[in-house]
């Protein structure tokens, strides 16, 4: 995990999961220094808030594509 | 064989009407197209006697042909059978010689226009099955946590909602784009292909329902439309379909990367369940802790052990190891002034036990007794007094004034 944090709050429960499931994966193998296994700690305890707030408070979204973004001229050749 | 060497032999000449329509019916009976031949019409003069035999004519609108069903047949005749009804006869042409008739003994009707149509269904599914379209192959995983799902579906059904409703319940995280198409009709082909291609041009949908409830053979047609089957086939995007209900299979069906039975299935094979969701993050969270607390451990458990060794090559240990010297010095030292006390107090018990033995007054009782002068000077010797002295005899509870009468020196042995 050397790429940049984003705060959790940004991120989708497919990435946090991901992410969570990525950092457990590192304290069960090689441990990391200790300094390095807490921050990875806290990170996964704020992972798995995120996960479980987005559960919990999920609405499903719903989206209608347009006439316009239904015909495609570029490809829409054979009609 | 035929007859025809009998006409051959003879020259023409007049035939009874037995021989002539023997001979129809052996030409049309023995015709392998009129063996086994399907024939539509509209029914009419339906008559069922208690024969248990069915007799009726097929006609359209330039001919009309007589048809029969015997009672061994008739038990796979839809009991709905009736005037006006468009229906396909699949049976064999004979003649009735009684009435030099030919007409034909069916065996199977079905309503006008299936038949024709799963002849089609059959001949596009091979067509297209050759050409590779269904390859199992080709199938795409289903990704276990969509993001968006596409959905191509007409707006205005209940297929729809039903689909919307079981997202929610399952996997709220999940956002739908609905492409609406017809489902239905000679539109609905055409729409259907546009919404999936539409679908297709993003770069954000993780799979695409194509969902239709269920309707009539001819109603769920489209979906074996061939533009309808390949739109799907060449769909980069997953693709599960689910129409109709859970006996209808459609070419769609073939051509997608999942068949699921209904519209609701659809939505349940796209989806996790948010409920298994929560207990795999549980299980997460189990691993974390359980992990992050044994690395706790570890480090502890290195920390001590170095501590230790510090501990034993550090000063602190030296002062600790002097100390404990110190200690011990200390009672040595406390045990060795108790015993000096000890014995101290022991000698001037006795000491007293002595002193008590020397008072005089003690020796006194015994009867022993002290003799003065007149000047306090005790009398130790004969020689200090003379006859005719006054000495003073001391007792232990008085005092005598004596005379001396005489005085005589102890005999040495």
């Amino acid at each position: 995990m050397t790429e940049k944090i984003k705060p959790v709050e940004q991120l989708s429960y497919e990435k946090a999961f991901a992410e969570l499931e990525d950092i457990v994966n590192q304290l069960e193998g090689e441990q990391p220094p200790l300094e390095e296994s807490l921050k990875l700690y806290e990170r996964g305890q704020a992972l798995t808030r995120r996960c479980a707030d987005l559960l919990e408070n999920a609405e499903l979204k719903l989206q209608q594509l347009a006439d316009r973004e239904l015909d495609d001229a570029d490809t829409d050749q054979d009609g | 064989m035929l007859q025809a060497d009998l006409f051959a032999a003879h020259p023409p000449s007049a035939l009874t009407v037995t021989d002539l329509t023997r001979y129809i019916r052996e030409v049309l009976e023995e015709d392998p197209v009129l063996m086994n031949v399907r024939v539509t019409g509209e029914v009419s003069n339906l008559s069922r006697p208690r024969s248990g035999h069915i007799y009726f004519t097929l006609k359209d609108a330039g001919a009309a042909l007589r048809c029969v069903i015997w009672r061994s047949n008739a038990a796979r005749i839809p009991h709905d059978l009736q005037d006006g009804m468009a229906m396909e006869a699949h049976g064999s042409i004979g003649v009735y010689e009684v009435s030099g008739q030919y007409q034909l003994y069916v065996r199977s009707v079905q309503p006008a226009g299936e038949g024709r149509l799963y002849q089609e269904f059959l001949r596009l599914k091979a067509k297209l099955e050759a050409e590779g379209l269904f390859d199992p192959q080709l199938k795409q995983p289903i990704p276990e946590q969509p993001h968006k799902i596409g959905v191509v579906t007409s707006t205005n059904a209940a297929a729809l909602q039903d689909m919307l409703n079981t997202l929610q319940n399952r996997y709220p995280l999940v956002e739908v784009v609905l492409a609406p198409a017809s489902v239905q009709g000679a539109a609905a082909p055409p729409e259907i292909v546009r919404a999936i291609r539409a679908l297709n041009r993003r770069d954000d949908i993780d799979v695409i329902l194509v969902a239709r409830g269920g309707g009539s053979l001819e109603d769920l047609w489209c979906f074996n439309d061939e533009r309808v089957v390949r739109a799907i086939a060449a769909s980069a995007i997953p693709v599960i379909t689910g129409v109709g209900h859970e006996t209808d299979f459609t070419l769609s069906d073939f051509a997608a990367d999942l068949r699921a039975p209904t519209p609701t299935a659809a939505a349940v094979e796209a989806t996790p369940d948010v409920r298994d969701l929560y207990e795999i993050l549980q299980g997460s969270l189990y691993r974390l802790q359980y992990t992050f607390q044994s690395i706790l451990e570890t480090h502890t458990d290195r920390l001590q052990t170095v501590y230790n060794r510090l501990e034993r090559v550090s000063p602190i240990y030296q002062i600790h190891s002097d100390q404990q010297r110190l200690d011990e010095l200390e009672q040595r030292s406390t045990r060795a002034l108790r015993h000096i006390l000890n014995l101290q107090r022991t000698q001037s018990q006795s000491l007293s036990q002595r002193l008590g033995a020397l008072n005089p007054q003690a020796v006194l009782q015994r009867g022993y007794a002290i003799v003065s002068l007149d000047d306090g000077s005790l009398v130790r010797s004969i020689q200090q007094v003379q006859a005719g002295d006054t000495v003073h005899i001391q007792l232990s509870d008085g005092k005598i004034d004596a005379r001396t009468l005489e005085n005589k020196r102890n005999v040495q042995v």
